[in-house]
């Protein structure tokens, strides 16, 4: 007999392991081969500490400290034609660091360059709005704070953007669950019905490969189509289901069919179009 | 006198239709059907090509309505989400009895592909469904014969059990 191993954790793990696999990485290039960024480099330096930088697929990537982002911002745009702030986010380094990275991906529409600014907060720690800077962040910052929990100061409507406003926790933490927390499954069922309707309602159905074909209240049975709830367990389900275009007994107006009565053993399937 | 005799008893030749009350309320109920215009998704892609001219709803009485008030039917078509589901089932209960509900496709029938937090695992955790049609998304064709069958159920029941309160979900 085959030794048994448990099997309810088997989606979590990787159940294919390549032992020659190189985990890919952006490879890094020193600022100085880039004479513009190595000018940009060093006006900013003069203001903002800046804790590391180097190129990456040909955008500059600068880390400065995050009590310092409003200003840096500002200054890339101001003085040195940043002008467009193309995207802002977060990553969830909860585990390993404790805290988030927060990126900002701008772009100079003169100098047909990119600069992403990082910074990193503790998990807890606030962040200084750039909405002041540029109108984008409004709805960039109101997504990072819905899904990642990320507390944004200054900002004018700080609320969540995707998820309902009572939605408890923070979707795109590595920590939260893909089909949600108890909260989550249980959500549409508690605002509507209240939490005394979860017995009627029951579980939601998260393994995508459920099927009961015996079940005739929840699933469609094109061709096969029986009414709802009947009983078809035991033999009982019926082997064929004629064609159900036409009403029983036809359409009559007068005493007079109106339709021709169709034959599914006389009816023909075309070949090519008429 | 004899050229204005009404031979009432002659098929076809008779100014009177007998029939039940059953079969006549069902037969106006099931070929003035209103759906909703309510669309979620790319399914609703489809709906309306199907209540376009070349699919043309209209030959079954099926007319789209701006206002749940007005519908008696409401296709969910396409993904619904959690924070959607409220709003829909309170436009399904704007809606006057008696009313039906079609399923349309995989998103709305059990949450399809979207194994998710964010997405309700089939529309009827909210509303009792009466038509599951199932595809990705259904072609146009599909939702017709959805609508016929709609049809053929409602011509089926005694026209009172409709005005029953309906199961709740």
């Amino acid at each position: 007999m085959r030794a048994y191993s448990p099997k309810n954790d088997v989606q979590k793990k990787s159940y294919y392991n390549d032992r020659f696999h190189v985990v890919p990485s952006v490879p890094r290039a020193d600022v100085q081969t880039d004479e513009v960024f190595l000018n940009d480099l060093t006006t900013f330096k003069e203001k903002f500490t800046v804790l590391d930088a180097y190129l990456e697929k040909g955008h500059l990537v600068i880390i400065i400290e995050a009590k310092n982002n409003l200003k840096a911002v500002k200054f890339l745009k101001e003085k040195l034609s940043y002008d467009m702030m193309m995207e802002l986010s977060a990553i969830d380094y909860i585990a390993s660091r404790q805290g988030f990275e927060i990126f900002y991906e701008m772009l100079s529409m003169s100098k047909h360059k990119r600069i992403r600014v990082k910074c990193f907060i503790e998990e807890k720690e606030e962040l200084s709005s750039v909405e002041s800077v540029f109108k984008m962040a409004n709805w960039s910052e109101r997504e990072m704070y819905d899904m990642y929990g990320v507390k944004v100061k200054n900002h004018h409507n700080l609320k969540r953007i995707l998820m309902p406003d009572d939605w408890y926790d923070y979707p795109l933490r590595k920590t939260y669950p893909l089909q949600g927390d108890e909260t989550a499954q249980w959500y549409e069922v508690d605002k509507i019905f209240g939490k005394e309707a979860r017995e009627a309602i029951g579980p939601e159905i998260r393994d995508g490969a459920a099927i009961d074909r015996y079940d005739t209240t929840r699933f469609a049975r094109l061709g096969h189509e029986v009414p709802y709830g009947v009983d078809i367990t035991n033999g009982k389900e019926p082997e064929h289901t004629p064609l159900a275009y036409q009403e029983e007994g036809g359409v009559g107006l007068f005493g007079v069919r109106i339709i021709k009565e169709l034959h599914e053993d006389k009816s023909v399937q075309l070949k090519k179009r008429r | 006198m004899a050229q204005h005799k009404v031979n009432y008893l002659a098929n076809g030749g008779a100014p009177i239709v007998l029939t039940s009350i059953d079969k006549f309320i069902n037969f106006g109920r099931s070929n003035s059907l209103w759906p909703l215009t309510y669309g979620l998704a790319c399914c609703a892609i489809e709906m309306m090509a199907t209540g376009a001219s070349r699919y043309d709803f209209d030959r079954f009485g099926t007319i789209f309505r701006a206002s749940p008030r007005q519908a008696d039917v409401i296709v969910i078509a396409g993904t619904l989400t959690k924070k959607h589901a409220e709003f829909m089932r309170r436009l399904y209960d704007q809606m006057p009895d008696p009313k039906w509900v079609i399923s349309m496709g995989s998103c709305a029938n059990t949450g399809g592909m979207f194994n998710t937090y964010a997405t309700v695992q089939g529309a009827d955790r909210v509303v009792p469904v009466d038509i599951y049609l199932p595809g990705c998304a259904p072609r146009p064709e599909t939702l017709q014969y959805a609508l016929m069958m709609l049809q053929k159920k409602i011509r089926r029941e005694p026209a009172s059990k409709a005005m029953k309160r309906k199961r709740l979900v």
